[in-house]
């Protein structure tokens, strides 16, 4: 498999939230701000990148029956170990996250990804495998928080750009006054509503590329039989 | 809510007013995964409020009589991640030799539970709150209860929903994404209940 091949797969293919359906939970919970949004999946990335390359190395000697609670037991230990920097070099992150930066313990995309892949792949391919699946993972957060911060309050980058008292404070840039915004999108049924939208977004995009796959592929053969 | 809260306090508050998976999002994975039959998300409901409460007794306990007194407070995560993995392993063996009705009824559920962040998210939420012993198997069991009530609404919701006829985009997830955000939309009412 090669790299620009996972690089496709991680972020839209096979993107893990948006087609491989996993990790909803964080997803919906703290895509308030774009500053939750990007330090959520750079942390997520950083695990995933570390459990891939720990697990591919260690593939071998893991014996079959016990693997699922040796994967969990490496995703504990780095998590534990993110959990502990951000408490001591970003504090603002980690009292915004909250319980969501232990929980990521349980997120399934990182045990997801270690079962699917890094089970059957040297430690190259799911190094790269965690770093574009973690990136596929930031860029819906991402998204989803531009989306819900624009429209529920009608600022953007809030926590990130002019930031009023350190990095995560402030409310970044206005504009359109907050209220006139839909505040209904920063409360929970705001995080399904947009959740549900980009997936079926998602599988309207996919589906419309390889209906026209098969129509080219159609064709094709039609100007091979005449 | 703070360590000296009533247990009305967190009985309402864990069952409605912040039911866990409509105004925390936690477990979303097995509600939106389990919710196609109303049996099947019975089932899974009642293995969670069981979990759940077992799960919050003994990790309290772990964390009071073990981990405080070592100073090993900053191992929680691994310390109850192991905890539920080790109970969760032997409820399936307890239920498998004793009750077999029950373990054939939750099935493929049972093992799911692991991975379920309501279960490591109610433990941890006690250790935040500082809940004594009794306020944190309330509040694990209740938080159970909140679940299952959740996930048989959304799977009475959902066998209704499966006849509707909406945009073919919206197939499988998105739809449910949508119906869950509406009935959080009703539960989002009782979050004006002021509890004194």
């Amino acid at each position: 498999m090669n790299i620009k091949q996972q690089f496709k797969e991680g972020l839209v293919t096979n993107n893990p939230v948006l087609v491989q359906l996993l990790g909803m939970c964080a997803t919906m919970a703290i895509t308030t701000s774009l500053f939750n949004g990007i330090g959520m999946g750079f942390s997520v990335l950083i695990i995933l990148t570390c459990c891939n390359v720990v697990i591919s190395l260690i593939r071998k000697i893991i014996p079959n029956d016990i693997r699922l609670a040796i994967f969990v037991l490496v995703i504990a230990g780095f998590v534990t170990i993110v959990d502990l920097l951000l408490q001591a070099f970003i504090p603002a992150l980690s009292e915004s996250l909250g319980v969501f930066i232990p929980l990521i313990v349980v997120n399934c995309i990182i045990i997801g990804r270690a079962e699917a892949f890094c089970q059957k792949n040297p430690v190259g391919a799911s190094f790269f495998d965690g770093i574009f699946q973690g990136l596929g993972y930031t860029c819906v957060l991402i998204c989803m928080c531009v989306i819900r911060e624009f429209l529920g309050k009608g600022s953007f980058g809030s926590g990130l750009i002019n930031t009023t008292n350190g990095i995560g404070t402030g409310s970044g840039v206005h504009i359109f006054p907050a209220e006139y915004g839909a505040l209904v999108l920063t409360l929970p049924i705001g995080g399904f509503i947009t959740l549900g939208c980009l997936i079926a977004l998602m599988q309207y995009v996919l589906r419309r590329s390889e209906e026209k796959k098969a129509a080219k592929a159609n064709e094709e053969k039609e100007a091979a039989n005449v | 809510m703070s360590a000296n809260a009533t247990i009305i306090e967190i009985v309402l508050s864990a069952i409605l007013i912040n039911n866990f998976i409509f105004s925390q999002f936690l477990g979303c994975c097995p509600f939106l995964g389990c919710s196609s039959k109303l049996d099947t998300a019975a089932g899974m409901g009642l293995a969670v409020i069981f979990v759940m409460g077992l799960a919050s007794a003994i990790c309290w306990i772990v964390n009071e009589y073990i981990l405080i007194p070592l100073h090993l407070d900053f191992l929680q995560t691994i310390a109850y991640i192991l905890v539920i993995a080790v109970l969760v392993q032997f409820v399936e063996m307890f239920l498998k030799k004793s009750v077999p009705s029950l373990y054939s009824a939750l099935g493929i559920y049972l093992p799911l539970i692991t991975t379920n962040c309501a279960v490591l998210g109610v433990v941890l939420l006690n250790t935040q709150y500082n809940f004594n012993f009794l306020q944190s198997v309330v509040y694990g069991v209740t938080g159970g209860m909140g679940f299952m009530l959740a996930i048989c609404l959304m799977a009475s919701v959902r066998e209704k929903v499966a006849f509707a006829d909406y945009p073919e985009s919206f197939e499988g997830f998105p739809v449910a994404l949508v119906t869950a955000g509406l009935i959080a939309l009703a539960f989002m009412g009782f979050s004006g209940m002021k509890i004194v």
